[in-house]
């Protein structure tokens, strides 16, 4: 046990040798850089540096990210945490993008008071009842209130079918919300059906949706089931108009989808044609310069996440993570990459939403909607 | 071929006086308790006797030795290595049980992933508070009367432990009219059918949002109480009568059946036990990891499981917990390969994923290779320590 | 009226996907007594080859071209067949003396073995696979849609099944495989090559896997490491369903199969999360009141 234990200690001693400068303000950042959400976590990495490229010191001491991979595994995402507060002592966290990873992530983050600011998990409860964790994204309910508003709405629709993927809360979450607001407003949803993801096929669930002759229908899944349910749709000759959450967004939507998907509308966190602010333009222009093509939401929050610690510690005029905390508690009119952003009392940031529709290959900006 | 028929000399020897005892009928719990008591009063027995004496003190040494090690490693220990060791006991836990069906009785099952599933949901739903699981019942409010119960760890656990032996039992009686692969598809597919129920069931279970915010409640102190608690409970099984009914039913069901061993009640009872300790195993991991949720019991569990006892040897509970011990480490050092390198100049990128390549490599070798595992159907013991001291003694001398 | 028949045509095609997958393993089964847990893994290597062939690629310089659909399918259907022999060469015939269970972790090492190597190899992101134009045309008869695929697909299992059924029970090979599946000793004292006939079993399950592969691909288009395993152990349900070793019998398991869960969704539209959970609950109760299946011969011990 001792020959173990030793081994192991030696990569940890090894480690806190390389251990930079300590005259820095160290940052931990958790993702998931492999496994079954790796896109998700190098999008928001690269987002997450251009936002430090564009602020790299506060209070006069260079920032440092350290970044540590979570695989997209729960287990690993809070042994991670554990090891950036203890071994790194860090003053803050960012991370993860998966709302499952980033519950792994909060108790241990508000156990040893270090706050802890997530990108990109929009399920409610990450944040809640919680003292140091927040969060740089809207959260579902709200994502689901404006999708139901644009298709009431905008979109003129009074029918609405709902399919949802009973194995991710996130769906649920947004059905729930969708439907709620949906009804409120005077529409009716005629008919909701779950399927579960992995499933491959959805031909018994649309001939239903089918049946019932809906106006639009809201699929608030991930862009791998939506790209084959559009697809199976169209070959079944439905031709409503379909809608989704952000979830929608990913190069394999149209890839998949192909022609099926044209014409699909989703919400999201950003689209560069949405931007107020002086720190979008610039995080924009920083982006097309280094990558040559459209940013992408996560990235943009990533950025946010990132920014909105910088400030608060900028705020507290110390590294003292309590402090820290008080002041992101405190943000308000914060003008960051995706826009005006609103700290509220549930530690869920609070901006506008916006919505795009998928034409070929790319996504173009529809609207955006204020909270 | 040749270990079966040294198993039949045991069994024919070692069997036939307790044939009686295993026809009277009585109820499976009955016997369950019956083995309890069999373990206890066989140990005070032993343990009056002058040699054994020893041995026991040699027992109660090394556990004293092992609870000093936890007890620096609670207090000195980062909390990455305290994690990593409650995951030992935990696996240590579920890979004896497992063994007990598949290795000491010979009934291929696949359903561990089911057994944890069934008890961690229930521990957990015990020990939250009902202002919890109002919190985190947010599709639909969880059915009464669940959601105004509120229990201390270690009943939950018990409990838990009972529930998951019950579902054993219901489905002990379709499970075992099928031998062979057949066995292992249908507990494979109650593995299915509780993940499917799980997401399904949101009043129970919260679907597939799982139960958060868990309390963490295992510390090394529980898990390896309960480790240890279950090796000495197997241990005591398997050298009991009980014991060598289920290995005569491994070597040869319809021979042991000839014998008059009641074949499906001894399967039974290995695979209520061994439900018994995976629910309380499922229980630990629960308290331990602080949120659950369907996704986490696939088959890739009970594949896991699988590799550490034919890795350790399939039958041997020494074996077992050797399997457990090294997996739980060798995981963490596997990790190795999924790490980008330096190694001369030449840079090797990350490559997420290898671990399991690896290991599913692993048990397709030892399967074609070295099937006896590490330890074959050797089982530790004191006689054999004393014996590998005095040859080295005598030599020194 | 025009619902039922929507929904029909949506069953018979995904049952007929299920009858090629279950066929194969059938056959294995019925040689060696294994239940072939990697059959629904090779299925997805298969894929991945037509995709990449479909689609070009380049290798340590190499540029391989975009090919035809008539040439990358074959190619597919070929390479499939060759590594299911591999499979079979390496994995299992060294334990054909061992107990079956032995064989069967190894089988279950196999399928988790293709499934991470695939993982690393390819990613754990979906790729969207490329339906020639061919295969994906929709047509209405009144107001009941139909993808040129959905007529397709039960087609070519016609087809396959016809081909198999031939080699089963028209060839010597065929009757060289049915005297194994009854026996697998006598044969050998007969002069029959028994490793031989159980190679061409695998490459021909596999190569039927690759068949159902690509239909799959094409129908549900996205592929990724981890699509052999629902459909092969629903495959392998519905080869229990129609009474294993029985190539008939699979074909009409698959059918069966596929038409209860489209039709469960259908009428039960709320309980479409428990469809995975049908295929498991038919295959206990057939495996519990009539061991046999639908048209099985009575089961060896």
């Amino acid at each position: 046990m001792r020959i173990i234990l030793r081994i192991f200690l030696v990569p940890f001693l090894l480690w806190s040798l390389v251990s930079r400068a300590e005259d820095m303000i160290k940052i931990g950042v958790i993702l998931s850089m492999t496994g079954g959400t790796a896109a998700f976590g190098e999008v928001t990495w690269t987002g997450m540096r251009i936002g430090r490229s564009i602020r790299p010191n506060v209070l006069g001491k260079e920032v440092e990210l350290i970044l540590v991979d979570d695989k997209s595994d729960k287990i690993e995402s809070a042994n991670a945490a554990q090891r950036l507060i203890q071994k790194e002592k860090v003053i803050g966290i960012l991370g993860d993008v998966a709302s499952s990873n980033s519950l792994a992530i909060a108790p241990i983050a508000e156990e040893n008071h270090i706050p802890h600011i997530s990108p990109a998990s929009t399920n409610p409860i990450v944040t809640l009842n919680r003292k140091y964790v927040f969060r740089a994204c809207f959260i579902d309910p709200f994502q689901g209130e404006v999708m139901a508003k644009f298709a009431y709405n905008d979109l003129g629709a009074k029918k609405a079918a709902v399919l949802m993927d009973i194995g991710q809360d996130y769906s649920v979450g947004l059905s729930n919300a969708f439907q709620k607001t949906f009804t409120k407003l005077g529409g009716k949803v005629i008919s909701r059906v779950n399927y579960l993801s992995g499933d491959q096929d959805f031909t018994a669930q649309l001939t239903a949706i089918k049946e019932t002759n809906p106006d639009v229908i809201a699929i608030p899944g991930y862009y791998t089931e939506i790209a084959l349910i559009a697809k199976q749709a169209r070959e079944l000759g439905i031709k409503t108009t379909l809608i989704s959450g952000d979830g929608a967004e990913a190069p394999e939507l149209t890839e998949i989808g192909g022609k099926a998907v044209e014409g699909l509308y989703y919400t999201t966190h950003f689209d560069e044609k949405a931007i107020s602010t002086p720190l979008g333009k610039k995080y924009v222009e920083i982006f097309r310069k280094k990558y040559n093509h459209a940013p992408d939401a996560l990235g943009a929050l990533g950025a946010d996440a990132y920014l909105i610690m910088l400030d608060a510690i900028e705020r507290a005029g110390s590294t003292d993570p309590e402090k820290i905390r008080d002041e992101i508690e405190k943000t308000k009119d914060f003008q960051g990459v995706t826009g005006v952003i609103f700290i509220d009392s549930n530690h869920n940031a609070v901006k506008n939403v916006v919505i795009r529709q998928v034409k070929g290959k790319e996504s173009v900006y529809v609207s955006s909607v204020n909270p | 071929m040749v270990v079966k028929r040294e198993r039949d000399r045991e069994s024919s020897s070692g069997l036939q006086p307790r044939i009686e005892r295993a026809r009277d009928g009585t109820p499976t719990i009955l016997v369950l308790f019956r083995t309890c008591k069999f373990v206890l009063i066989g140990g005070l027995v032993i343990a009056m006797k002058r040699e054994n004496l020893v041995k026991i003190t040699a027992t109660f040494l090394s556990l004293l030795a092992l609870l000093g090690f936890l007890k620096w490693t609670n207090s000195y220990a980062s909390p990455y290595i305290v994690q990593i060791l409650n995951l030992t006991a935990i696996y240590i836990i579920l890979s004896t049980s497992y063994n007990l069906v598949n290795g000491v009785t010979g009934q291929f099952s696949l359903g561990p992933n089911a057994f944890m599933a069934i008890g961690a949901y229930a521990s957990a739903l015990l020990t939250m508070t009902p202002a919890e699981k109002e919190i985190t019942f947010i599709i639909e409010p969880i059915i009464s009367p669940l959601d105004k119960i509120a229990l201390t760890f270690l009943p939950s656990l018990l409990i838990a432990g009972v529930v998951t032996a019950l579902f054993a039992f219901l489905i002990s009686f379709p499970v075992f009219r099928v031998r062979g692969d057949y066995l292992a598809i249908v507990t494979l597919g109650f593995g299915e059918i509780v993940r499917v129920f799980a997401t399904n069931a949101t009043s129970i279970t919260n679907g597939s949002l799982g139960l958060k915010g868990i309390k963490q409640l295992t510390s090394l102190w529980w898990s390896w109480s309960w480790a240890i608690f279950t090796v000495f409970c197997l241990v005591g099984l398997v050298q009991s009568s009980y014991g060598r009914a289920m290995k005569a039913i491994r070597e040869d069901e319809t021979a042991a059946q000839a014998m008059g061993i009641n074949t499906f009640r001894y399967k039974m009872l290995a695979f209520v036990i061994s439900a018994f300790f995976q629910g309380i195993g499922g229980g630990l991991l629960a308290h331990l990891l602080t949120t659950i949720d369907p996704k986490l019991f696939t088959f890739l569990f009970t594949f896991n499981l699988l590799i550490i006892i034919v890795a350790g040897g399939l039958g041997s509970m020494t074996g077992s917990v050797i399997g457990a011990v090294i997996f739980a480490w060798g995981f963490e050092f596997l990790r190795w390969f999924e790490e980008p390198h330096q190694i001369g100049g030449v840079f090797i990128p990350e490559i997420p994923g290898m671990r399991m390549v690896i290991f599913s490599l692993l048990l397709i070798l030892i399967m074609l290779f070295f099937r006896r595992g590490i330890t074959g159907r050797w089982e530790f013991s004191w006689d054999w320590v004393f014996n590998k001291l005095g040859k080295k003694i005598r030599v020194t001398n | 009226m025009e619902v039922f028949f929507q929904q029909l045509i949506n069953g018979v095609s995904l049952g007929s996907l299920y009858a090629l997958i279950a066929i194969g393993y059938t056959m294995v089964y019925g040689v060696l007594r294994l239940i072939n847990f990697a059959h629904g893994d090779i299925m997805m290597v298969s894929t991945y080859i037509a995709f990449f062939s479909l689609t070009g690629f380049s290798l340590f310089g190499f540029i391989v071209p975009q090919m035809p659909w008539y040439v990358s399918f074959p190619i597919s259907i070929v390479l499939t067949g060759v590594l299911g022999f591999l499979m079979e060469r390496f994995a299992y015939r060294p334990l054909r003396n061992a107990p079956r269970i032995s064989v069967l972790m190894t089988a279950i090492g196999v399928s988790f073995f293709l499934e991470n190597l695939g993982l690393v190899v390819f990613g754990g992101r979906p790729k969207g696979f490329p339906t020639p134009g061919l295969f994906a045309e929709i047509f209405y008869v009144k107001d009941v849609a139909l993808s040129s695929l959905s007529l397709w697909i039960p087609l070519i299992t016609l087809i396959f099944l016809g081909a198999t059924f031939f080699l089963v029970y028209r060839t010597k090979s065929g009757i060289a495989m049915r005297a194994i599946s009854r026996d697998i000793e006598t044969p050998q004292l007969m002069g029959i090559d028994v490793n031989r006939i159980i190679s061409l079993t695998f490459i021909v399950g596999s190569s039927l896997a690759a068949v159902g592969g690509i239909l799959l691909a094409m129908r549900y288009p996205q592929i990724n490491p981890l699509m052999g395993i629902m459909p092969g152990i629903k495959a392998f349900t519905a080869a229990v369903l129609g009474g294993i070793g029985n190539v008939v019998g699979a074909a009409l398991g698959g059918l069966t199969l596929g038409l209860i869960e489209i039709f469960f969704v259908a009428l039960f539209p709320d309980f479409a999360g428990y469809r995975d959970a049908i295929a498991f609950i038919i295959l206990i109760f057939i495996l519990l009141f009539r061991p046999n299946g639908i048209m099985g011969e009575k089961l060896p011990d």
